[in-house]
């Protein structure tokens, strides 16, 4: 195993102990919006769809990658939006 | 420039932490996630204009991209815009959907890459193939499972439950282990191999989720959206991207945490509500009906459920499923306010799992200016019951299901509930005396401070508004 991957691998362990960390002690009230929240950080995907569409030369690599781009999208900027929309309704409550 | 790619990323890194961190409190809820949001734009940015591959190359399609990223940004923002309130739970679903599908699509993409470039032959290395592997499945599991959840919660979708299905899923899943396996250790190449994966994983992710009665949809989009979480990683992997690593990663453990903490507070194990549906659904059946819930039931007008109300000193509105269905939030807050001009104390009793996801009451209520003062939570309102002259049950089953307390035979024994049966009057509106969401039957129902008022949610609140009113 190279040092690169041992690294990532130490990353991915101390990445899964903050999550779980992060997670821990909300109240349950907050359970959706953070879960859409959470929905909205894995559309982090569309930056490798954006590489592969950047590199892609021939037709179906094309067509996949421009709706991977699509797909992606939707993902980032529904689930930012969805989030908001749910905690603007706790907002007067404060 | 590299370097300042790299810490584009470490930044948007931090906002997702942050950012997370922030959505765990009501307080700073809605900036963690504009925070959160702000470091995304900032990685895409920066991946297209900064981003150089292994030959020093920067990305090609430019126009491309930009037209798939305002395509998405156009119909994203119009649909979560667009969306009901009470639709939020299905459309946070979709959007998991698209994400896992990209995910897959990656996956595809760097397949056929790596096959051109060795014409044919299997060019990448055991680890590339792992990561291309996982994507994929995970992705495509996460795609498919995510519209049936989908079209569950829109109601498209009924709960489906087919004999020997366990077999199928069972033989289905193994398909996926033994293709993935092959082509991870190169005896079976190519995009073929991967669209049969594909198939075979989307397959699974709809058998999956079909069995899973809709009640339980929470905690499959939950587990789903950490799915995606790992497939985003996977992708992390595969370009040595960290951005993409740590938001994925972190998701992942997130979500699966969510997805746990949502179960345990349904007193239920993340098993249980996975393969309930599949193994016990006779045997649960069989063991409802030997609870002994019988009797007779009462039923009650409108106008002497007003005339009972608002004679009241306190009456504690109980809101449930059938409240989000029926639109009925406006309605209530109405009749609330009739009431209160009478001089009755209104409260909203508030179960932490009421509805289809934990605080789906809270958002509707609010969206109806319902005060949140008058919103108490489960244990603050339990022990106000014995003093209370009438409950009114709004479209809620399971969570005041006395049984959950007294019958150890009851699949949901154990979970806490209202204590609406010690009030001195509860009326319950529901649509018909269909089970609730768990299948099984309710006890309070036959008691005898019980009334019931069938019809729809709005349409009774609106006649019970006008009543009360009138009076």
């Amino acid at each position: 195993m190279s040092t690169e991957t041992l690294q990532l691998l130490y990353l991915i362990i101390m990445m899964i102990f903050l999550g779980v960390e992060l997670i821990m002690h909300v109240p349950s009230v907050l359970h959706t919006p953070l879960m859409s929240g959470a929905n909205a950080i894995h559309g982090v995907v569309i930056i490798g769809s954006i590489i592969v569409m950047g590199q892609a030369t021939e037709t179906l690599p094309m067509i996949l990658g421009f709706i991977a781009v699509i797909l992606g999208t939707l993902n980032v900027v529904g689930g930012f939006v969805v989030t908001n929309r749910m905690l603007e309704m706790f907002k007067k409550r404060q | 420039m590299e370097s300042l790619l790299a810490i584009i990323y470490l930044v948007a890194s931090v906002t997702f932490i942050v950012g997370m961190k922030m959505l765990g409190s009501p307080a700073t809820a809605r900036r963690g996630n504009l925070v959160a949001a702000a470091g995304m734009g900032l990685a895409i940015l920066g991946t297209i204009t900064l981003y150089t591959n292994s030959n020093g190359e920067h990305l090609h399609n430019i126009p491309w991209i930009i037209g798939g990223l305002v395509i998405g940004t156009v119909i994203g923002w119009m649909m979560a815009i667009k969306v009901k309130m009470t639709s939020m739970p299905q459309m946070v679903s979709f959007f998991n959907g698209m994400g896992g599908a990209c995910a897959a699509l990656i996956s595809l993409i760097e397949e056929s890459h790596h096959s051109a470039m060795a014409g044919g032959a299997h060019a990448a290395d055991v680890g590339t193939s792992l990561t291309i592997m996982a994507g994929l499945v995970i992705g495509s599991v996460s795609f498919s499972g995510s519209i049936i959840a989908f079209g569950k919660l829109a109601e498209r979708i009924g709960d489906i439950d087919v004999k020997g299905q366990q077999f199928v899923n069972i033989l289905v899943l193994a398909g996926v282990v033994v293709v993935s396996t092959m082509y991870v250790m190169g005896t079976m190449t190519g995009m073929q191999t991967l669209v049969i994966l594909a198939v075979l994983s989307l397959a699974y992710g709809v058998l999956f989720v079909m069995p899973i009665g809709g009640a339980d949809m929470p905690v499959v989009i939950s587990l789903l959206n950490s799915f995606t979480g790992v497939a985003a990683a996977c992708g992390g992997f595969l370009y040595g991207n960290m951005v993409m690593l740590i938001g994925g990663i972190l998701v992942g453990s997130a979500g699966t945490i969510l997805t746990v903490v949502m179960c345990k507070s349904m007193n239920r194990s993340l098993t249980n509500v996975l393969f309930g549906g599949l193994m016990s659904k006779k045997a649960g059946a069989s063991a409802g009906g030997g609870s002994g819930v019988q009797g007779t039931i009462r039923e009650v007008t409108a106008a002497d459920a007003a005339v009972l109300m608002a004679y009241a000193k306190q009456v504690v509105i109980v809101p449930g499923y059938g409240l989000a269905v029926a639109q009925a939030q406006h309605v209530c807050h109405q009749l609330e306010h009739e009431l209160e001009s009478k001089g009755v104390t209104v409260k909203y009793a508030v179960h932490p799992v009421a509805g289809r996801m934990p605080g789906h009451m809270n958002v509707l209520l609010a969206e109806a200016d319902v005060s949140y003062d008058k919103l108490v939570e489960m244990d603050e309102i339990n022990p106000e019951f014995p003093t209370t002259d009438v409950v009114l049950v709004v479209g809620a089953n399971d969570v005041v299901n006395p049984a959950a307390k007294t019958d150890p035979t009851s699949p949901i024994y154990g979970m806490p509930i209202l204590d609406v049966e010690l009030a001195t009057h509860v009326i319950v509106m529901k649509r018909s005396m269909k089970a609730g969401y768990a299948g099984i039957e309710n006890e309070l129902f036959f008691r005898p401070n019980t009334a019931m008022l069938f019809g729809d949610a709005k349409a009774s609140l609106t006649a019970l508004a006008a009543q009360v009113k009138a009076l």
